[in-house]
């Protein structure tokens, strides 16, 4: 059946595809926006700021904190919110500003292979961090 | 311009009328664009003279009908009710019948220049007209229209004075489009619906008489969808109607995120 259209050859979008991606992401950044405020400035106090600061991270302290599953769970989380979070504000600014699709296309692809790397480089340290590597 | 070449473009009225008592030479500077001389926009500056009390739309008139006849824009009911004469003065998108010259006047003794600029995002035809078919094809694709389902009621379809309070605000809108291109997302190449068109959805979603508040959730959740909006609220302050623009669609995204 054909429709009878007012004026057939005005622009037409596709029909909403019923998906709640967006929704989620734009959820998510919510959620993650507000675990990070806490996740990161407590990172950076920590790191920078209590006791000597940036003198004394070395090998052994970093050994010493993920000795402990508290500080592994807060790194991963970080890592993952993070990464997640920026790699989505990302990708929405990649749809905003790129003018085609080929180069919106290869922009995310490029967005999402690093996501992937850093995330699966990250937690693999994390996961299988050894203290008693040996120097050389 | 001599009198015969006024005469001879379009929409002119001849010589000057007598400067009235009290004007002052105001410069309007126009970004103008003629398909078929021009390849980039160009700016044309004007000096004309204009009360306080004079309207933008005034002084685009006075260029048309006695400096330049071929000046093309559009404009229709001069009231700020048809919405046909939304631009961009002094950078920001109004409506060229509800700017007052007085309020754009530079401090005293200087000389006071007014920027007007085609509506952006949307492609330039000629001189400040735009194609507005991708505002009206946004507009369309969320079904402005009362849907219902079931048998008609034999009356009218009876409402509360706070049922139509819910939705009250977004009836005001008049497609000027003044919102949708002060929006930096619809600024870029893709086809996000635009505040107007988002707008329109609300009165529909909020009225207590409609039953297709659902097929619009649904459309306005896909990728061009509300999640697009980056709450920069430039369509709140571009409304000329005072519409509460980022409330509404604030409003439509909590719909969305607590529906069923």
């Amino acid at each position: 059946m054909t429709l009878a259209l007012d004026k057939p050859r005005s622009p037409r979008r596709p029909a909403a595809r019923r998906s709640n991606f967006e929704m989620i992401s734009w959820l998510f950044m919510r959620i993650s926006g507000m675990a990070l405020v806490v996740l990161v400035l407590g990172h950076l106090f920590i790191m920078n700021i209590l006791d000597d600061g940036v003198h004394r991270i070395n090998f052994a302290f970093v050994a010493g904190r993920w000795s402990s599953p508290f500080w592994q769970f807060w790194d991963l989380s970080m890592l993952w919110l993070a990464e997640i979070h920026g790699g989505n504000g990302l990708r929405t600014v990649i749809n905003d500003y790129a003018r085609k699709d080929s180069t919106r296309f290869w922009l995310k692809m490029m967005l999402y292979v690093s996501m992937v790397l850093i995330l699966a480089l990250g937690s693999y340290v994390i996961f299988t961090f050894d203290p008693d590597i040996s120097a050389n | 311009m001599t009198a015969a070449t006024v005469a001879e473009s379009a929409g002119a009225r001849g010589d000057q009328p007598p400067v009235p008592e009290g004007a002052v030479t105001i410069t309007v500077k126009i970004l103008r664009f003629n398909p078929e001389i021009d390849s980039e926009p160009r700016w044309e500056t004007f000096g004309v003279p204009a009360l306080p009390t004079d309207r933008v739309l005034n002084l685009l008139h006075y260029i048309k009908w006695y400096f330049d006849g071929t000046l093309t824009f559009r404009r229709s009911c001069a009231h700020g009710i048809c919405g046909s004469d939304a631009m961009q003065i002094n950078g920001v998108n109004r409506l060229a019948c509800k700017v007052l010259v007085k309020d754009l006047m530079a401090a005293k003794g200087k000389q006071t220049t007014i920027t007007v600029a085609p509506i952006k995002g949307l492609p330039v035809h000629k001189d400040l007209l735009v194609d507005m078919e991708p505002f009206m094809e946004a507009f369309k694709a969320v079904k402005p229209f009362l849907i219902t389902y079931g048998n008609e009621p034999t009356r009218e379809r009876i409402q509360s004075a706070a049922d139509r309070e819910r939705f009250d605000d977004t009836t005001k809108c008049i497609l000027c489009a003044c919102c949708t291109t002060s929006c930096p997302v619809f600024w870029n190449e893709g086809s996000y619906f635009g505040p107007a068109a988002i707008v329109n959805a609300h009165r529909f979603i909020f009225d207590s008489r409609d039953e297709g508040a659902q097929e619009r959730l649904d459309i306005l959740n896909d990728a061009e969808g509300v999640w697009r909006c980056r709450t920069t609220f430039n369509c709140t302050d571009a409304c000329p109607r005072g519409i509460q623009v980022t409330k509404a669609i604030q409003e439509v995204k909590r719909a969305l995120l607590f529906r069923r």
